[in-house]
């Protein structure tokens, strides 16, 4: 190409449209820690106890029984502090956060923005350096958040009481599952032993509910994609403990007879709870309650915007109706005429789920949120965020070789499980390696849990936080990636190009000789490779 | 003037104009957003909007809001705290939080570990460093919280070992306890051994009647939970001969003193990695570690992801990934062990960097600062009229019970007395340990000076 011309512009566009980004990820072919040591060197002074306390321990090391002395320092490495920002901000850098790109390739994260100004606010001192066990009185502020938020919670799932002890979207379910057991023990109800689910639910929901000694009962989809009602019908009996369900599932496809479970479980006096891990595009659109669901749970750091954190911290809600408000774990926050307190007085509840309250700073976060937005921004949030998606399919179903099976011609909620089956079959082409490609632009991209009930699958979820130029952006990179799947699909093979690394050898991570999953593991399996 | 509301245009939705809203219904051929909801039956579809508060649509507002609400907070920066009980104050250094607030890793979450290269070789890193403090090859991503991470570990044992019986130290936080008992309901038989009232320790007169050939696990804290040091290898010879797991939580800020539990017989080590790096928040900064020898029968038993390190096709080149991925539930849902979902990831790389900056000597001189500072207390407070310290010859890593019996008040009038002098006192224990009467649990770590422990005696001279 002639550059001699100095429009910049015109180089960067191809009719009219912006040409694929020049992306290269940082690749700082960074050490790990350990080899960055350097005798001696310190990253932090510690602050020194005085004289007096000095002398008045003596040797501290003469209190310790000989056996609980530590006999060699631990071999953690010595490194000056601005080299230890340095490695960290590198591996940073090597690292794909959602700010930085068009995260809609991680479908059923629900990865939309994290607002900053939530952020901010939680680390203020008034939040970061509250303990747990102060006084009431102390902490009326933080309590006073979580007892707004959760009649925010109330207000938005129906539901009578909440609890943000749980600290993820999985330890919501498994507070959920603890409470259909404790239910059904209170109740002397021995013979309920089994838990339906469904293949398109989270595996939490199964794997929860299997803690408790639950036979658990999988119900796969019917040949339109909804969870087949003649397998519930067939499935329930008075062994029937509960029903643990997502809707819409991971396909996106609300399924309208979602009373109609309920009812038929409820029946024969099983308890149903709502796996709300999907709930973007229903916030203010339909509740748990109504459908009749006795309990429910939201992933704060899915549906109601808090930061990921690279997987957690995070919050689960659990909400429950009043019949079920003995059996929540504690304490509970409440309010007596305006003064916030922790409720511990539940003889009857499941314990603790988890230390002391849960994230609470994650809580704030949340709460903060919806305070910006209020119910005519939630409903903004999922009718934009429902837009956003079914623009998307319409334009992903453009691309030769891609589909959206089932519900065939259907709306779709907040995301869809798209099939390359065709793109597959004409290619050879996997779309676990179109994800790869995919990341030589910057790009996130996501197939589905295991197993795999459709072919070649991938799930896509844009959020509300997408504009029209990021949904075309990210089409118009999958189209050429696919294009390449069809006309040079030895680029896709071999992806990905531009990451900070190149492909893996997997070989190593089942392999009980060559596993490593600690740096001194490694040093003893691989002399050969290591310098230690 | 004109009474025409204009539509909210917010700036975290950018399809919220109304122009960009039509383009798109338009290019999907819908008159509205309501033919997306077609499938909602018409009763449960709700009229109108939510009962929700006003919004305070501008980040200033919201701002001026919400530090409203939290400067009804009285901070462990606005008090001299002495409280511990689990949750911890020390120094946090300023890179951890430089680097835990780093867009590129608060915002990511599941990428592949290409394109997430950086938050899988920091979570390899932070096992790495947990591995060399803890002498152990493996530990995995963290978990929760330090509870989460005891039960699991008593259900591994259970599996390990095939057995359900699990023996389970008195001396813990009592809501650890309930914790382990509705998570291990299922498979483990739970019996507690009780605290041998003299020493504060496990009773080990008790766990010998309680071990038998039928025991999967002695599980107890090191330090325990009214801070005394347990003789950590004669309760673990003790399991070992008994054919039992020795399951082990430690604080893990206290090993660059102490001896690690593998160095004295532990098969599994558990904590909470909060004392590393992260702010107390209100007990929002906890996440759990498990760590263990690398025996394949044991690293099976993991519910949680373990990350590997690997070559790639370059060579020179760390690649990293899930070891073992087909123990979860991830890949075989009811099938897999326990369940695995999203956890404390941040803290974990956090820990890593508190780890790489404190080095060998950083965590030998915190703990001893820790020993001394909980001596120099020790001797100040049993000094202190009708006030003992129950278990004073025993050795206390960073908190002991402080006993006000003699004093003829409570511990709650105590602590009020106090919190009106500017210090939140030590955690009132008489309501959870009975037995040891009008008791508190005072902490002292690397952030206290002789002048705050003269302070809070001379406050309790004042207030006794």
């Amino acid at each position: 190409m002639n550059y001699s011309d100095t429009d910049i512009r015109k180089h960067r566009h191809t009719d009219g449209k912006p040409n694929l980004r020049r992306f290269h990820q940082a690749r700082w072919d960074e050490p790990v820690v350990m080899e960055l040591s350097a005798e001696g060197e310190r990253g932090i002074l510690i602050p020194e106890a005085e004289q007096a306390v000095r002398d008045a321990a003596a040797n501290v090391y003469d209190t310790l029984p000989s056996s609980m002395r530590r006999k060699n320092a631990p071999a953690l490495p010595e490194i000056a502090q601005n080299r230890v920002l340095r490695h960290y901000l590198r591996l940073s850098q090597e690292n794909l956060g959602a700010d930085l790109q068009v995260d809609i390739g991680q479908g059923t994260c629900t990865m939309k923005y994290n607002p900053k100004i939530n952020d901010q606010l939680a680390y203020s001192p008034k939040m970061a350096e509250l303990h747990p066990l102060q006084d009431e009185s102390t902490v009326q502020g933080i309590l006073e958040v979580m007892h707004e938020f959760e009649k925010i919670i109330k207000a938005i799932s129906g539901m009578d009481k909440a609890s943000f002890q749980p600290r993820g979207g999985s330890a919501a379910i498994y507070a959920n599952a603890a409470v259909i057991k404790k239910y059904h023990d209170a109740q002397g109800n021995t013979h309920k032993d089994e838990i339906i689910t469904t293949m398109l639910s989270h595996p939490s929901d199964a794997a929860c509910a299997k803690l408790f000694g639950f036979k658990i009962i999988t119900l796969y989809p019917d040949d339109d994609g909804y969870p087949d009602i003649e397998a519930l019908k067939a499935a329930v009996s008075e062994r029937t403990a509960g029903l643990m369900i997502t809707n819409p599932e991971d396909t996106g496809i609300f399924n309208p007879r979602i009373q109609e479970f309920v009812d038929i479980v409820h029946e024969v006096g099983g308890l149903c709870a709502y796996d709300q891990a999907n709930a973007n595009g229903l916030l203010g659109i339909t509740r748990a309650r109504d459908a009749g669901f006795d309990l429910c749970q939201f992933n704060l750091h899915k549906t109601f915007s808090t930061p990921h954190n690279s997987g957690g911290p995070a919050v689960g809600v659990q909400a429950v109706t009043k019949e079920l408000v003995p059996y929540l774990p504690g304490p509970l926050v409440e309010n007596d005429n305006g003064r916030y307190y922790l409720n511990d007085d539940l003889p009857h509840g499941i314990g603790k789920v988890a230390a002391f309250y849960g994230a609470a700073s994650v809580v704030l976060r949340a709460y903060a949120w919806v305070m910006n937005l209020g119910a005519e921004g939630l409903k903004e949030v999922a009718e934009i965020a429902v837009l956003n998606n079914n623009y998307l399919m319409g334009e992903v179903l453009k691309i030769k070789g891609s589909s959206a099976p089932w519900a065939k011609g259907k709306r779709r909620i907040e995301q869809v499980r798209y099939s390359w089956e065709e793109l597959h079959r004409d290619t050879g082409i996997h779309s676990e390696q179109l994800g790869l490609r995919m990341a030589d632009y910057g790009l996130h991209y996501w197939t589905s849990h295991h197993p795999y009930l459709l072919p070649e699958p991938a799930t896509f979820e844009p959020t509300e936080s997408y504009s029209i130029t990021d949904m075309d952006e990210y089409v118009r990179t999958l189209k050429a990636v696919t294009e390449e799947a069809y006309s040079n699909p030895a680029i896709v093979r071999s992806a990905p190009h531009n990451c900070p690394i190149h492909k893996i050898r997997h070989d190593n991570f089942d392999d009980p000789e060559r596993w490593a999953v600690t740096w001194r593991a490694y040093c003893r399996k691989h002399a050969d490779s290591s310098n230690g | 003037m004109s009474t025409t509301q204009k539509k909210t245009v917010y700036p975290y939705i950018p399809n919220s104009t109304p122009q960009a809203r039509q383009f798109m219904l338009d290019a999907v051929n819908a008159k509205s957003v309501d033919e997306f909801y077609a499938d909602i039956p018409k009763h449960l579809k709700l009229d109108g909007l939510l009962d929700l508060p006003a919004p305070k649509l501008s980040e200033f507002g919201l701002k001026r809001h919400v530090q409203k609400l939290l400067n009804k907070n009285t901070s462990t920066e606005d008090n001299l705290s002495f409280l511990g009980g689990g949750c911890y104050q020390h120094h946090v250094p300023s890179v951890c939080d430089e680097v835990n607030q780093r867009s590129e890793f608060v915002t990511a979450y599941a990428g592949e570990p290409y394109d997430d290269h950086g938050r899988f070789q920091a979570l390899f890193e932070y096992t790495s460093l947990m591995g060399e403090l803890l002498e152990m090859d493996v530990v995995n991503v963290p978990v929760y919280d330090g509870f989460q991470a005891a039960a699991t570990s008593i259900r591994m044992a259970c599996r390990y070992t095939g057995k359900r019986k699990a023996l389970i130290s008195g001396a813990i936080n009592p809501d650890k306890l309930k914790m382990i008992t509705t998570y291990c309901q299922a498979d483990v038989d739970i019996h507690v051994i009780p605290v041998d009232q003299k020493t504060g320790g496990l009773c080990r007169a008790s766990l010998k009647d309680l071990l038998d050939d039928q025991t999967a696990v002695v599980y107890f804290d090191n330090p325990n939970y009214l801070g005394v040091i347990e003789d950590g290898e004669a309760i673990c010879s003790l399991a070992n001969e008994a054919g039992a797991v020795p399951a082990v939580a430690v604080d893990p800020i206290s090993l660059g003193v102490l001896a690690p539990p593998a160095n004295y017989g532990a098969k599994l080590v558990t904590g909470d990695i909060q004392p590393l790096g992260m702010h107390m928040q209100f007990g929002g900064g906890h996440a759990g570690f498990i760590a263990s020898h690398d025996e394949p029968d044991m690293v099976m038993q993991y519910p949680s992801r373990l990350f590997g390190i690997a070559p790639t096709e370059v060579p020179g080149e760390y690649g990293f990934g899930d070891v073992a991925f087909e123990r979860t539930s991830f890949e075989k849902r009811e099938n897999g062990q326990e369940y695995v979902g999203t956890a404390a990831v941040l803290w974990g790389i956090t820990a890593g960097v508190y780890l790489a900056t404190m080095g060998p000597q950083g965590m030998q001189e915190i703990g001893e600062g820790i020993l001394q500072r909980n001596c120099y207390a020790k001797q100040q407070l049993s000094k202190l009229p009708g006030v003992n310290v129950p278990h004073f010859d025993q050795p206390h890593f960073k908190e002991f019970v402080v006993n006000f019996d003699d004093t003829g008040k409570t511990v709650a009038e105590i602590n009020l007395a106090l919190q009106e002098k500017g210090i939140f006192a030590g955690h009132d224990l008489s309501a959870d340990w009975p037995e040891l009467g009008q008791s508190a649990l005072y902490c002292f770590t690397e952030v206290h000076t002789q002048n705050d422990i003269d302070t809070l005696c001379q406050a309790l001279t004042e207030v006794l």
